[in-house]
């Protein structure tokens, strides 16, 4: 909108809008760097003890004096992340490859294939997406218990390997941009439909396929209630599901809890800043195409 | 004959193509959708075989539950400032880093970032900076001479302080918003300019419109998601003080897996599916009378 452009202000009002926005920008950061500067603090700096009345906020508490590195091994022996993190790595890895795949095979199947049904099929997909998860979780619960299921992976993997609506919807509507002339080239040499979707399409479809498994990597990663009421096992608990047990048996032990966190969360913001243009374009499409 | 047979092998492969959605969708949503509503009218404990007791569970729930009352309250009231002021502080904020300014794009990440927080993540923050004493949030405001709430241990305050936490995520939405001003065509406001549009006119009589699309998709998945707030609540509150944050999501789940009342919480969960029905069907209805689609 260049309406809008404020190439016509002078320096002084330049200055006074970014005075604005860093003002505007402190409470969107300032929860991020105290959770980092906490998770490197000495118990001293943080909290006072019982009885003392609470402390005015000073700058000369943002910082960490002494910086203590040492909290984060501190934070790994009181809790085993390493292993909430191996096991969350574990969910994503199968959880990604089983949606992406699956979702692509499915959505060119209803973008490139007439077969009888397609179009109420694929409504009723997309009905599902508003389907509150509240019912149909309980006889699913029910069922993977019965499977003999509970207290394993399975629960959290399986379903993946079905294809996720949002992601076919995604995925097909990339397909119908794709020339019908290029596989009808490959037809006419004989290619099979598989080989088609294989060779033809799935490598022109790389930055959806992206997409999709960004999504889904994060998901899984921020996935809580998932691992709530299907993991029972402490050896198998993720890092989201690790670190609210921690919350809720360490309460007070914030240097050791803000650690936590930020292994949990640092990798995140970490991904943003390498596949920043197919987070920020995922989740345009996500509200122009819904 | 010859025609119809590779019609059948059309059909065959299309089915096979979208085998895995088509089983996934039997087994996992229109298996359990069906199962659940059997569920609703029985006694259910998982462990052993449901037991039918007719409408029990419902009238129960409409006439002996005061919780399940609080619980829709507090999730009504939650949806009904969270969802206005998150579309208000989105749009704003997009309006404003739609600006070219150099530098302008390192506020966008700033501003993007808290959204991509893992809730849990952002809940155990939250409990921190919202701790009464110790707190960032209280220590900020005694600088300022004001004694702090004890934000979420008041019952007056808790659900504020999601509410609060909610608005920090808000930067998921700006970028939604910011994707449809670029979409804009800038005839437009050349022409209003040459018309003599002011600003604000042109921003009630073009921006606004422009984005209704997108105010309208935030709103339907708002809704939804206002009623499935359950992560938030779980980690930070349990649903206390008093009660004062005990959400639908979170009820449903004390209700099927703390007292394995798995019957109960299936007629909670139909309750629930009737009321996101009926309100996507208001929004819906109402969409013909302030939603612009241009293109």
């Amino acid at each position: 909108m260049s309406t809008k452009s404020p190439s016509g202000l002078g320096k002084y009002q330049r200055l006074g809008v970014h005075a604005a926005l860093i003002m505007l920008c402190l409470p969107f950061i300032m929860p991020l760097i105290w959770m980092v500067s906490t998770s490197l603090k000495a118990p001293s700096q943080i909290a006072m003890k019982s009885g003392e009345s609470a402390v005015a906020f000073s700058a000369k508490n943002l910082l960490p004096n002494p910086v203590k590195w040492d909290n984060y091994p501190k934070a790994l022996e009181t809790v085993p992340f390493a292993v909430y993190l191996r096991n969350t790595l574990f969910l994503c890895f199968f959880s990604v490859i089983g949606a992406v795949i699956s979702s692509a095979v499915v959505a060119y199947g209803f973008a490139r294939i007439r077969f009888k049904g397609r179009d109420s099929l694929f409504y009723l997909m997309l009905a599902t997406m508003c389907l509150p998860g509240a019912v149909t979780m309980i006889p699913a619960f029910a069922l993977f218990r019965w499977l003999g299921w509970y207290g394993t992976f399975l629960p959290l993997i399986v379903p993946a390997f079905c294809g996720n609506a949002f992601y076919i919807f995604l995925l097909k509507q990339f397909f119908a941009t794709i020339p019908e002339e290029l596989s009808e080239a490959a037809r006419i040499d004989g290619a099979s439909e598989w080989r088609i979707f294989r060779q033809v399409m799935l490598p022109l479809a790389k930055p959806a396929l992206a997409t999709c498994a960004l999504f889904q990597f994060l998901g899984t990663w921020n996935d809580f209630f998932g691992p709530l009421i299907y993991i029972n096992d402490p050896t198998k608990y993720t890092l989201a599901y690790g670190l609210q047990q921690f919350l809720a048996s360490h309460g007070t032990e914030w240097a050791k809890l803000m650690a936590g966190a930020c292994i949990f969360t640092i990798p995140i913001i970490i991904l943003f800043f390498f596949a920043q243009k197919t987070f920020i374009q995922g989740i345009a499409t996500t509200g122009s195409k819904g | 004959m010859k025609k119809r047979s590779a019609k059948t092998i059309r059909n065959l492969t299309g089915y096979a193509f979208i085998a895995p959605w088509l089983i996934g969708f039997l087994v996992f949503t229109a298996g359990p959708f069906i199962a659940s509503i059997f569920l609703s009218f029985t006694r259910y404990d998982i462990i052993s075989t449901p037991v039918w007791v007719g409408a029990a569970n419902y009238k129960e729930l409409l006439t002996g539950d005061p919780i399940f009352w609080k619980s829709l309250l507090v999730t009504f009231k939650y949806a009904a400032v969270a969802i206005p002021s998150g579309i208000i502080a989105g749009v704003a904020l997009a309006l404003l880093l739609n600006m070219e300014l150099k530098g302008i794009s390192v506020y966008r990440t700033i501003f993007f970032i808290p959204s991509i927080v893992p809730v849990v993540a952002t809940s155990v923050v939250f409990v921190w900076i919202l701790n009464p004493n110790s707190g960032l949030v209280n220590s900020i405001l005694l600088r300022f001479g004001i004694m702090g709430p004890n934000w979420l241990q008041d019952k007056n305050w808790a659900l504020w302080s999601l509410i609060f936490m909610s608005l920090w995520g808000v930067g998921g939405s700006m970028i939604i918003y910011l994707a449809g001003l670029k979409d804009i065509p800038i005839q437009l406001y050349e022409a209003a300019m040459i018309d003599g549009a002011n600003a604000w006119q042109r921003a009630r009589h073009i921006t606004i419109p422009m984005l209704t699309p997108i105010i309208f998709f935030n709103l339907v998945m708002g809704t939804i998601g206002a009623f499935g707030t359950f992560t938030q609540a779980f980690v930070m509150t349990q649903g206390g003080p008093e009660d004062s944050t005990m959400f639908y999501s979170l009820y449903l789940f004390n209700r099927a897996w703390r007292y394995l009342d798995m019957g109960y919480a299936s007629a909670m969960a139909w309750i629930l599916f009737v009321i996101i029905m009926i309100f996507t069907g208001i929004i819906m209805k109402s969409h013909r009378k302030w939603v612009h689609y241009g293109n």
